[in-house]
């Protein structure tokens, strides 16, 4: 047999990476409160230490609902990123501190990635995390990480959910604190924990009108003390009650019908029954997870080197079952939403089709295929997201399933009549944000990495056609599509 | 055999068409496999279909236009490809592969710039021209992998997930079962088409199977306005714009890996991602500014010679191999209906595939990854 014995491979991925443009003891992602905290404590131990964060991201991210879900209630504010920029500083006064302190700070700046060896790859030079900026995209090693991502909104679908004005009540806290850039006028929120009743406070603080609380469970879920100040403001809270049905025009949600058939007016209701830890970084890199409904649902379990800190580590344990509360409001959603209630709002999923297993609309539905469905699919064994998702593309869209991959994993549970941890998480891949190709390219890469490149294995016995065996072209085939790659 | 039973281990594509074609023919069929059909790198590949370099190419080309109608489920199946090159080596190159194509009556043509852009409107003027085959096409590997489970399962075949493959039953010089952690399945013949795992599996019935397995990875982007033709290919790099208009990019160097019997211990994607997201905005600028929104990675095998391994055994007499050797997804149509016929007829009914037997490998050196370079790195 004619093969390749020369002990190399000159087309394996061996030596041809890049190594990181710079390194750091330690690069911290996130600059909340907790994410700088961590900077100013290893810069005053003597570390070298990069923080980064992805604020102020573009507008176009924002209209995405990346990294939060702003439901399209932005202001051209955010269009201005120098104003932003400020913003932030004016917002966060520790951030001079941890520069003072000696910390490396990039803002505008994503982390899209962290890579190390481990199971199924060893040929990284070094641990790297991958960042992206509004020009390029470039890698960091480091020695430690410390992940301050945060935590971002849990949506749930409802009839017209997927309008302008309907969003997130982190995204809401951000534009209201942070850059005073909320668009909306007379909010509704949904909720009744401690998120739902701080939220409700910060708006009427920053005077925005609150028309009311809608609780899908019989009793307010917060803090007494919270609870009194909203009740104090005269706000009513709609208990036992989920949205029926909405309405809009062409600026968005316009009023909404709870299910005793309550109408309430308002240009945006705020999604506050949840936060989700931002877990997404340690998710892509397969680092361990665990559920925990006391802190918010899936959070790092422990990885070395990667530590993880604030919300995006869980959310404070208060005893209260987060995952049983949303699971109430999914089973509510489930009971009132039509058939054709978008779930998926990047591919356009319905509800139908997400329980029917069905695929997009551009494909033909045969006889055979509508006669499947979820139920069938369980028949072959336990529901599985990152399958339903490949069928229905429920969550393969632009927002990476920021909007749908929290309730469609609740929807697989309650319609396969299991408890929410039997059910898998979708998977999270780099890059764990939108990223344009232009961006993420390495438009510099090694020359060993150029030398090795083939379309696929570069084994010249895999491509010549089986009709040229042996024949003067066999070699003609080799010599053309793989001189200097084998002798 | 109509009445017998097979068992197929692995629900890879290339194991589910073989059960496929195998149920067609009346054969009862059950398919284990160690997780959720289609996976590994059956559902994770570029989705080619053009595999003119194989016996099974005339039957790929044959059935392909065909798939929707037999198995009841669409695969996304478009036709046609386009290769793009982007230096003057690669233009020689691909009309080097336009000629070679001409002389075997494979219809092609050879594309200026203009007549590129107007077929793939996100290619732009760096381009050196196109050979476009009016000829293979390509198919979503997720949506058919799914359609040969179910069209199996509809023809009365059984698909059993979660279940690895632990071991066989042998008597008499035949498999008269295979056995996973929780149950026995008796049967008259037995399909091996596992992947990575394949080696391991033969080795308890003494047979030895030359593979190694790598890493390849892929990016896809936010959807792009829908182009006349979706099969996009050059630059080294292969891919499609999926019906959704998203563009599915993979190619460039791999890793091998050392696999055991319980399969690929992870698919992590790399940094590769930043080099494959270089050449795509490079193949097609005027799809620079979209959005990558997932990269990932999968695990497939590759014989010595970069050829598949399509064989009857002689001892267990019972047993058919079959490794696609890292381009099975394309081939599918073609391998199932090969397997089938090994598995009922004992040959080949529609070509030649004496080139993919097993016995090539004969007398191989025992060090031929280490001698290849195919090691994983230490």
């Amino acid at each position: 047999m004619d093969l390749n014995f020369t002990g190399t491979d000159v087309c394996a991925v061996n030596g041809t990476r890049s190594a990181p443009e710079a390194k750091y003891d330690l690069v911290v992602i996130g600059a909340g409160p907790s994410g700088i905290a961590a900077a100013i404590e290893g810069a005053a131990s003597g570390a070298s230490v990069l923080l980064v964060d992805e604020n102020p991201v573009s507008g176009a991210l924002m209209g995405n609902d990346t990294p939060l879900y702003f439901g399209g209630r932005m202001t051209a504010a955010t269009q201005n990123s120098d104003r932003m920029l400020e913003a932030i500083f004016m917002s966060m006064p520790d951030l001079e501190k941890a520069m003072e302190a000696g910390v490396e700070l990039l803002l505008g700046t994503t982390a899209w990635g962290v890579y190390r060896n481990g199971p199924g790859v060893q040929s990284l030079p070094e641990q790297v995390v991958g960042l992206a900026d509004a020009e390029r995209s470039w890698l960091v090693g480091f020695e430690r990480i410390v992940l301050a991502t945060g935590a971002r909104d849990l949506a749930i679908a409802f009839p017209g959910w997927n309008q302008p004005g309907v969003m997130g009540a982190a995204a809401l806290q951000m534009l209201l604190s942070r850059y005073g850039a909320f668009s909306g006028r007379r909010i509704v929120v949904l909720g009744s924990h401690d998120l739902a009743l701080e939220t409700t406070l910060l708006a009427i603080e920053h005077g925005l009108e609150v028309a009311g609380l809608v609780e899908v469970r019989d009793a307010a879920q917060g803090d007494a003390t919270l609870l009194d100040k909203v009740t104090s403001a005269g706000i009513p809270i709609h208990y036992g009650q989920s949205i029926k049905s909405s309405k809009g025009g062409l600026d968005g949600i316009e009023s909404i019908t709870l299910t005793d058939g309550t109408d309430i007016a308002c240009d945006t209701v705020c999604v506050a029954i949840g936060l989700v830890p931002s877990i997404e970084l340690v998710d892509a890199m397969h680092g361990p997870r665990a559920l925990n409904p006391a802190r918010g649902g899936y959070i790092p379990a422990g990885e070395p080197n990667v530590t993880t800190v604030g919300l995006c580590a869980g959310l404070p344990d208060t005893g209260f079952d987060h995952v049983a509360y949303r699971m109430d409001w999914v089973r509510a959603a489930l009971r009132v939403n039509a058939p054709e209630t978008i779930i998926c709002q990047c591919e356009e999923v319905t509800l139908a089709d997400l329980i029917g297993i069905q695929p997009p609309n551009y494909l033909p539905r045969p006889a055979a295929l509508q006669a499947r469905s979820l139920d069938t699919l369980l028949n072959d064994g336990p529901a599985n997201p990152d399958q339903i998702k490949r069928l229905t593309r429920s969550g393969m869209g632009v927002c990476q399933g920021r909007r749908c991959r929290d309730q469609v994993a609740m929807m697989l549970a309650i319609e396969s009549d299991k408890p929410f941890g039997t059910i898998p998480l979708a998977t999270h891949r780099a890059p764990v944000r939108p990223l344009p190709l232009k961006i993420l390219a390495e438009w510099d890469e090694p020359a060993a990495m150029d030398a090795a490149w083939d379309v696929w294995f570069g084994i010249p016995t895999q491509w010549v056609p089986v009709e040229d065996i042996g024949t003067e072209y066999q070699d003609a085939h080799r010599e053309m599509l793989y001189t200097g790659m084998y002798k | 055999m109509s009445g017998s039973e097979v068992v197929i281990v692995g629900g890879g594509v290339t194991g589910l068409s073989a059960g496929w074609w195998l149920a067609r023919s009346g054969v009862k069929v059950t398919v284990l496999d160690k997780f959720i059909v289609g996976w590994e790198a059956s559902g994770r590949n570029g989705g080619g279909a053009s595999h003119y370099s194989s016996p099974l190419f005339d039957e790929e080309q044959r059935l392909w236009p065909q798939m929707d109608e037999l198995l009841g489920y669409p695969t996304e199946h478009q036709k046609g490809r386009i290769l793009i090159a982007m230096t003057e080596r690669q233009w020689d190159q691909y009309r080097f592969i336009a000629e070679r194509h001409t002389r075997l009556n494979h219809p092609v043509e050879v594309l200026d710039v203009k007549q590129v852009q107007e077929a793939v409107p996100l290619a732009g003027d760096n381009c050196f021209g196109g050979v476009h085959y009016k000829f293979g096409g390509h198919a979503n590997p997720q949506r058919t992998v799914q359609a040969y489970a179910w069209a199996l399962q509809d023809l009365g075949g059984k698909i059993i997930q979660h279940s690895p493959v632990t071991g066989f039953e042998t008597a008499g010089g035949k498999v008269t079962a295979v056995k996973t952690a929780n149950a026995t399945y008796g049967c008259d013949a037995v399909v091996v088409a596992a992947g990575p795992q394949i080696p391991q599996l033969m080795a308890q019935l003494g047979v030895d199977v030359p593979l190694a397995a790598a890493r390849a990875e892929m990016i896809i982007t936010e959807p792009a306005p829908m182009m006349p033709l979706g099969g996009v290919d050059g630059h080294k790099i292969y891919g499609r714009q999926t019906l959704r208009g998203n563009l599915a990019y993979g190619g460039g160097p791999h890793e091998w890996l050392d696999v055991d019997a319980t399969g690929p211990a992870a698919r992590p994607s790399t940094p590769l991602a930043r080099n494959l997201a270089k050449r795509l905005a490079e193949l097609l600028p005027k799809a620079a500014h979209l959005n990558v929104i997932r990269s990932w990675a999968g695990v497939i095998e590759n014989s010595p010679d970069g050829r598949p391994i399509i064989d009857r055994l002689t001892s267990p007499d019972n047993v058919v191999v079959a490794s696609m050797s890292s381009v099975g997804f394309g081939l599918s149509p073609a391998s199932g209906h090969a397997i089938r016929d090994l598995v009922i007829d004992g040959a080949c009914s529609f070509t030649n595939i004496d080139l993919l037997k097993l016995s090539r490998f004969d007398g191989l050196e025992k060090d031929w990854r280490e001698k290849r370079g195919w090691m994983p790195i230490a």
